[in-house]
């Protein structure tokens, strides 16, 4: 019998709001413990939520930009437990009436379109964090954290593998970032991801008892978790075994998942709608506005770069991955039209500094190294002829360290190609000249020798001459 | 011959202090004189701010020697419910867990009572977590009922009454969930309001029942009361239950005539059970009103048997979740005991909380558990939409529901402590008119066989609080129940003597 | 109603009360009473009526997404029972 897998994934984004969902206090990450902090945040005694418009704005996007249909009132509700990073020892999220529902992700796996329903988005504040390895008997709560906005973003069971998985996680997460209301970053914990699996015999309807897996900090490790999770459910059931409904957390360094110790009792979360919040009516006019104002997002954004531009869907999917990096090209383009070199230099030199640099910072680039501007400049005197390939490289390293444009640079540097007929002639005939040995040996058949003359043309017009030229006299003049 | 400045009214104190009779000092001292000497017996406060209210009253005084008062209220001494978050000044709700717990921020109602000018002098005594419906709940022992010291003052807010009626403080603050003004205004023969629900901000009140807390004034007059309103009423940013609903000035509205105005007199709330001298004395009430000129029909609010029932299932579902925070982590009481994470919890809430606390958050845990959820607080939020109802078609043939604040007259300290069932039962006339979240106050309208007050209880509509401020000033002008104030109380040690904390 | 002790012990853990027996015993009792009292409530026919979440409304409630620091951040923080270099400490959470 052979069987499949079916697949859910919650995912946690968290929101750039520059403050709390429900207090002023910075939502940036990274500050001292417990500085970015207040009497709401922390539940001191008589306190009350207030609720951030813009982490609602932020959800609305969500929700358009995933199909979803934006609930015209949604409601608060009070989610119960204890833990330490909980200072209410409740949750403000959404339950029986969250802000969106339907809608769906789609995207492409090895060629095939794909479409992954969701069942719901909703709006909540996340917890605090808690250190548990600074002492040996106890831990260490910081409340930076709590009160954060997040999106709850929860998909059916459409996925049916980890690879899809995986491929829904970026479009999501991509997704996300085009619409600027997360940053997507998964090793910070801005964009967390919850699975629930179980297996099934291939062609069956009904769903296996599911298992949730937790503690995924990475792509790579939702899809090692799920097809370590796979196969152990596989096995169970194989064996006649039964799959028990329980939350297991992900050890990447042992490579398996793990279940939880039990707790004491299964969680009663106690929900009831939040009394000191009313209903959150979100009226047509608001989701029109924000409506008329979504980006142009990653799937139509690679399309027209397939499409319209003429680019292979590879360079189409790296250029679209992020809109910062998409933006940057197009801004390239828009000063120079040559769609295939730009995506190439783009892809192959500037992304490249921006790695080696570092510039990366949160998943959103800093500082380019190079303007689009002179990015595009380079390759118009590429295309113009001005300078070669070749020298091209050398004008780009120069304009990363220095900031200049290509121009700039190859006016001082006297970078411009050769393409004097005369003047690469005369090299060509001193090069010749210079090794009557080689020449002959060339004449006689050793082709490789070709190379060596190439070389020593360009090194005596300071590798300037316009390559086509030099191959062409050259070939001319040992024809002769 | 000196006149006792703590037998001013707020009114006619602020009106000396404007014409400079008088100053802030003079009144805040007289006040403070007056709660060492009564203190003792009367334990209505939990902590005295001496220092504090010195320097507060100086500040007034400072003010009105320019000719510059803040407001009516600049250099009045008031007193707050210890529920308030005042920054500096202790605050414990009358709990144990709250022990040592100062905090460095105020409450809307109290920064908006700061800024007028007013004098803090204390924070008062209430049941803990204002849950009790005597002040016998505190952790810190009961107050006392000025006209009787053997009885209660009413609850949760008896030490505001307390304070009131006394004449330790010229005006206080309290708050109801389910009566916890009206009750102890009555017993101890003040004005109580309680507002409209989200008339006046709740951040800064140590929250018991969200959906049902309000703060509201203690006062001797319904001018007082109106002017106390006034002050700490309208919305407020940091409430999201709080009413854009812009605020009148209340004073205007007294002494206006009531001749149009349409009472109606629920029969539910006069049924059996009833003190006989509170039924007779509030129809009493009832017949000057009619011959002030409003008419009198009864009517009905089916729902009010279940309204008992209702309020203790939502208010203890909310409460066991707003007292969910108190586990020593960030402030308050931590079991010193406790090794594990779980021991803290569990062992700093069992010490921290007292016995009628406990009970609710069980009760209120209970009400929202898996699987009894739909039939006890689903139910119950069902059927506070048909008490609502009710309220909603009485008042289309009514401007205002008259009735008795209590059943009785203030009882015996520890006569309804055996069984809670009994308690909560005080509360059976006040209670419907939180889960409607409309404003009602208990004015004094008599006294019983044995002199102690009797109160009588008018409710409004949704932020009408001015007809029912007219209607309330009008009866009480047309009596002498106001104004009188309990007899001496014995100076010296007393059974409630604690430490009145500076 | 009948509640048992170990339906009281059930939600004396859920609301982290560590009861002693005497008063489990009580509570067992007394919320058995009260839940008697309040199952009269389901006599009532509330087919249709929709509960009550708020009682007015008072309409739409928000902030703008401004950072603002509220009061001392530090005195806050000096309530706390136990701190260590700004973090609060709680005896060692086990998964």
């Amino acid at each position: 019998m052979s069987f499949e897998p079916v697949i859910g994934l919650e995912v946690h984004a968290q929101l750039l709001t520059r403050s709390k969902l429900f207090c002023a206090c910075s939502a940036e990450f990274g500050a001292p413990p417990n500085s970015h902090t207040c009497p709401v945040c922390m539940a001191f005694p008589g306190v009350l939520p207030v609720t951030n418009r813009q982490a609602v704005e932020f959800a609305i996007r969500a929700g358009l930009a995933t199909a979803s249909r934006i609930a015209p009132t949604s409601r608060w509700a009070r989610k119960n437990y204890f833990y330490p990073d909980l200072p209410k020892a409740y949750q403000i999220s959404m339950y029986e009436a969250p802000i969106c529902i339907g809608g769906a992700v789609r995207f492409v796996l090895d060629g095939e379109e794909k479409r992954v329903r969701l069942t719901r988005i909703h709006l909540e504040e996340d917890a605090g964090k808690n250190i548990h390895d600074a002492h040996a008997d106890a831990s260490l709560v910081d409340l930076n954290r709590a009160g954060v906005p997040l999106v709850e973003i929860v998909s059916e069971p459409d996925i049916r593998s980890p690879a899809e998985a995986a491929a829904y996680l970026r479009e999501l997460r991509s997704i996300l970032q085009y619409l600027e209301v997360c940053d997507g970053n998964m090793e910070e914990g801005s964009f967390r991801c919850d699975a629930n699996i179980s297996v099934r015999p291939v062609g069956s309807t009904t769903l296996g008892t599911r298992a949730e897996v937790k503690n995924m900090n990475s792509f790579r490790a939702v899809e090692r978790a799920l097809e370590h999770e796979i196969a152990r459910q596989i096995e169970l059931v194989s064996g006649g075994g039964q799959v028990v409904q329980e939350t297991r957390l992900w050890d990447a360094e042992r490579e398996q998942t793990r279940s939880m110790r039990s707790k004491e009792f299964a969680h009663d979360y106690r929900y009831f709608p939040e009394p000191d919040l009313p209903p959150l009516v979100v009226g047509e006019d608001w989701v029109e506005d924000v409506r008329r104002r979504l980006p142009e997002l990653p799937a139509p954004r690679r399309a027209r770069f397939e499409h319209d531009l003429g680019l292979p869907a590879y360079d189409a999917e790296v250029l679209t991955a992020r809109r910062d990096v998409a933006d940057y090209y197009e801004a390239a383009l828009a000063r120079h039209r040559n769609p295939k070199a730009i995506s190439n230099w783009v892809m192959e030199s500037v992304l490249r500094i921006v790695r080696e640099q570092k510039l990366d910072e949160r998943l959103r680039i800093t500082a380019w190294p190079v303007a689009p501007e002179n990015l595009a400049a380079l390759v118009a005197l590429i295309d113009e002829g001005t300078i070669s390939g070749k020298i091209a490289k050398t004008v780009f390293e120069d304009m990363v360290a220095s900031g200049k444009p290509p121009a700039a640079i190859v006016a001082e540097r006297g970078l411009v190609q050769v393409t004097d007929r005369a003047a690469i002639d005369g090299a060509v005939e001193r090069v010749l000249a210079a090794h009557p040995d080689k020449v002959a040996a060339y004449r006689e058949g050793k082709d490789k020798l070709f190379g060596f003359f190439v070389g020593q043309v360009m090194k005596a017009t300071d590798g300037k001459a316009n390559p086509k030229q030099v191959n062409e006299l050259l070939q001319k003049r040992l024809r002769e | 011959m000196k006149i006792d400045l703590t037998s001013l009214t707020l009114a006619s104190a602020a009106d000396r202090l404007r014409r400079r009779e008088i100053s802030a000092a003079e009144l805040t001292e007289a006040c403070l004189e007056r709660i060492a000497e009564t203190e003792p017996k009367l334990h209505a406060f939990l902590t005295v701010n001496v220092d504090e209210a010195r320097r507060q009253a100086a500040a007034a005084d400072e003010r009105l020697r320019h000719g510059e008062p803040a407001s009516t209220l600049d250099g009045i001494p008031l007193a707050l419910k210890d529920v308030f978050v005042t920054r500096g000044v202790r605050t414990t709700a009358a709990s144990r867990i709250l022990e040592g717990f100062v905090p460095p921020y105020d409450g809307t109602a109290v920064a908006r009572l700061r800024r007028a000018g007013a004098v803090f002098v204390g924070k008062t005594n209430c049941d803990e977590f204002a849950m009790g419906s005597s002040t016998e709940n505190s952790a810190f022992g009961p107050s006392h009922n000025p006209w009787d010291l053997e009885r209660v003052p009413g609850g949760s807010s008896g030490g505001s009454a307390v304070a009131v009626a006394a004449s330790q403080c010229l005006g206080a603050l309290g708050t109801d969930t389910g009566g916890s003004i009206r009750l102890p205004a009555s017993f101890c023969g003040i004005v109580g309001l309680k507002p409209t629900y989200g008339r006046v901000s709740r951040y800064g009140i140590v929250a018991y029942a969200s959906s049902l807390d309000q703060v509201g004034p203690f006062a001797h007059d319904v001018r007082d009361a109106a002017i106390l309103l006034e002050a700490i009423a309208g919305h407020d940013p940091m409430d999201s239950t709080s009413a854009p609903t812009p605020v009148p000035r209340y004073q205007s509205a007294l002494g206006g005539d009531i001749g149009r105005i349409r009472l109606g007199v629920p029969r539910e709330y006069f049924q059996e059970g009833m003190q006989p001298d509170v039924d007779s004395c509030v129809r009493e009430a009832i017949a000057a009103l009619e011959s002030l000129g409003a008419t009198v029909e009864t009517i009905s609010l089916p729902h009010a048997a279940y309204a008992i029932a209702t309020y203790y299932l939502i208010a203890t579902a909310e409460a066991s979740s707003n007292l969910a925070r108190y586990d020593g982590i960030r402030y308050g009481r931590r079991a010193t005991s406790a090794k594990s994470l779980i021991d803290t919890y569990r062992r700093s809430r069992e010490e921290g909380f007292g016995t009628e606390v406990k009970r609710r958050i069980m009760l209120g845990t209970y009400a929202l558990s898996a699987g009894y959820y739909e039939a006890y607080y689903g139910k119950a939020q069902k059927v506070r939409t048909l008490i609502r109802r009710d309220f909603e078609q009485a008042f289309e043939r009514c401007d205002l529901l008259v009735a008795p604040t209590a059943p009785t007259t203030a009882f015996r300290l520890g006569e309804k402590l055996g069984d809670p069932l009994t308690m909560y039962l005080s509360d059976v006339l006040t209670i419907s008119v939180n889960l409607a979240g409309l404003p009602g106050v208990s004015i004094p309208c008599g006294v019983d066989a044995n002199g102690l007050p009797i109160g009588l209880q008018l409710i409004g509509r949704p932020f009408g609080e001015e007809t029912l401020l007219r209607v309330a000033y009008a009866y009480e002008q047309s009596t002498d129940w106001h104004g009188r104030r309990p007899g001496p109380i014995p100076v010296g040690e007393g059974p409630a003597a604690r430490e009145a904390a500076r | 109603m009948k509640i048992t002790v170990e339906d009281v012990r059930h939600v004396a853990a859920l609301a982290r009360l560590d009861l002693s027996a005497a008063e489990e015993e009580n509570l067992v009792a007394e919320l058995g009473a009260i839940l008697g009292y309040v199952e009269a409530l389901a006599q009532l026919d509330t087919e249709g009526v929709p509960p009550t979440a708020h009682v007015f409304d008072v309409g739409p409630a928000f902030r703008d997404d401004e950072v603002r620091n509220g009061p001392e951040v530090d005195a806050l923080l000096e309530n706390a029972p136990d701190r260590w270099q700004g973090f609060f400490r709680v005896p060692k959470i086990i998964e």
